[in-house]
């Protein structure tokens, strides 16, 4: 059955997502606040798995609670917790309870996150995880065994437009479009111009581009996030605007450089949607989505 | 190829001594000499540091090569000092250790951490260059190796977290698969990274590895 979130995005109109992050903790209630505040709000919510390799409450859970409450959710998956055995039986899990949207993570480094002895499993990876998606919904494991049942998938990934040098990062997309990626979300982008080019070449893949856009909540941040984050790159002149929104006002303005961005994307038609991710404070995707006017 | 050891912490190797008045040192004169872990030198600040908990040294010696068969000839020749001792202790990568085991039925005790196969590429600088995967794709990796030089040790390309030539784990550490796309293009074989490579079979040599000639 096809999900809604793929009905969405060959429908032809332009499509969000954004972002929930489970708690670290049983207490879920912000989580559900957050799943409520956006769930007609948006065409979908990813629910983040881990992210930044911290221990939290499991994305499949999350997926669970955006489904029971009427939502779309898109289950993010990464190769670092879990071997090859682990993933089918939680892709399997996902679609008997009607979770049929999935984005293919590698996964950020154990060591990155809060538990940083861990072992870092990555018996698959992206591309590897993509296709087990694709051989599962042809009715067999990755061991080439028949399922008494098979999973079906809108099945995604990620893909970095500002990674330097671009290339592998090319190489590397077009692996994923090969292994049967039909929608990408984007590393957040800053630069339209630099994404045009980058969507010219995305464009001749059967795929669908949402951009993604990452909440600027001040220009320390700006900064902080060209020094530490790997293919982000605020632009200079973001940086001063934010700088110069008077004291108290720089999440407004983030808040305006974001809705100004997605109206810009959907009016000059540079991709299929965009992904907003608010890092915590999912409350003000309303408040973009009102300064993009959509 | 060189096994590439760290002395255990001494507080360590003194709880895994407790029980042991007397000790016999075994060092290795090759790659622990050369990452100056189970040298003549360590081993005699050893035998020091042990003299000061008060413990008898019955006896040391550094043996050419500790994963050797020869190591069984230097045991029988320090059979007396080793009998004296209630244990041995092994300033040798775990492969010596394994060796000595073989070859007495004192207690044996590692004083170093084996960490990995490495090579050294500049005085000092020893480097891991291959995890014995049983399965080399170094012919089409520009011989670097993935499982080694990626932190994730991924097959497909670089992930999300590599950032101008450097790897998310440290701002001071090359991306393999960078250095690997590099290194194809100025090959001509930039087609290579586009093939896909499946799940690894972690099998390729079964668990416990062993080879029969
Ligand atoms: S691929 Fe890497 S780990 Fe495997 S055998 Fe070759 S060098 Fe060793
Ligand atoms: S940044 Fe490069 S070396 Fe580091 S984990 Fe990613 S692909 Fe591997």
């Amino acid at each position: 059955m096809e999900s809604r979130f793929k009905r969405a995005l060959n429908s032809g109109k332009f499509v969000v997502t954004c972002e929930v992050g489970p708690p670290k903790g049983t207490n879920i209630e912000k989580m559900l606040h957050h799943i409520d505040l956006l769930k007609y709000r948006v065409d979908a919510l990813n629910v983040t798995d881990h992210q930044s390799s911290v221990m939290r409450f499991p994305s499949l859970g999350g997926c669970l609670s955006v489904k029971e409450r009427g939502g779309e959710p898109i289950l993010q998956m990464t190769c670092r917790d879990r071997n090859r055995l682990a993933l089918q039986a939680d892709l399997m899990l996902a679609h008997t309870r009607g979770i049929n949207n999935v984005l293919c993570l590698t996964g950020d480094a154990v060591v990155v996150g809060d538990h940083k002895e861990a072992k870092g499993v990555f018996d698959l990876d992206s591309v590897q995880l993509l296709r087990a998606v694709r051989q599962m919904e042809a009715g067999e494991d990755l061991a080439g065994n028949r399922l008494d049942g098979a999973v079906s998938f809108c099945a995604g990934a990620v893909v970095c437009p500002e990674a330097k040098p671009i290339e592998p990062q090319l190489i590397k997309f077009e692996k994923k479009v090969e292994a049967g990626a039909e929608f990408f979300q984007t590393q957040g982008i800053y630069d339209l111009d630099n994404f045009a080019n980058f969507m010219q070449h995305a464009r001749q893949f059967p795929v669908k581009i949402l951009a993604g856009i990452i909440l600027l909540t001040s220009a320390g941040m700006a900064k902080y996030m060209n020094a530490n984050i790997p293919g982000i790159f605020v632009p200079q002149n973001l940086i001063d605007e934010l700088a110069s929104a008077g004291k108290g006002q720089a999440l407004q303005k983030g808040i305006e450089i974001a809705g100004r961005m997605i109206a810009a994307i959907k009016k000059e038609k540079l991709c299929d949607g965009v992904h907003i991710m608010a890092i915590g404070r999912e409350e003000l995707v309303l408040d973009i989505l009102r300064a993009a006017e959509i | 190829m060189r096994s590439i050891t760290r002395q255990k912490p001494f507080t360590e190797i003194e709880e895994s001594l407790k029980r042991f008045n007397q000790v016999y040192i075994i060092g290795c004169g090759t790659c622990a000499t050369m990452t100056k872990t189970g040298g003549i030198d360590e081993v005699l600040e050893m035998k020091e540091r042990l003299e000061g908990l008060e413990k008898a040294v019955t006896g040391w010696t550094v043996v050419p090569i500790a994963c050797d068969g020869m190591t069984d000839v230097t045991i029988k020749e320090n059979e007396r000092a080793v009998r004296k001792a209630g244990c041995i202790l092994v300033m040798a990568c775990a492969l010596g250790v394994h060796r000595v085991t073989m070859y007495t039925s004192k207690p044996v005790i590692p004083a170093l951490d084996t960490l990995y196969m490495g090579v050294e590429e500049k005085p000092g600088h020893f480097k891991e260059v291959c995890a014995q995967c049983g399965q080399c794709v170094l012919g089409e990796t520009a011989g670097i190796c993935p499982l080694t030089a990626c932190s994730k040790g991924l097959l497909n390309g670089p992930c999300g977290g590599t950032n101008n030539g450097k790897c998310e784990v440290d701002k001071e550490k090359d991306c393999a698969w960078t250095l690997i796309y590099q290194r194809l293009k100025l090959q001509g074989r930039l087609d290579l990274m586009r093939k896909y490579h499946p799940p690894k079979n972690h099998q390729a040599a079964p668990r416990p590895k062993h080879i029969k000639l």
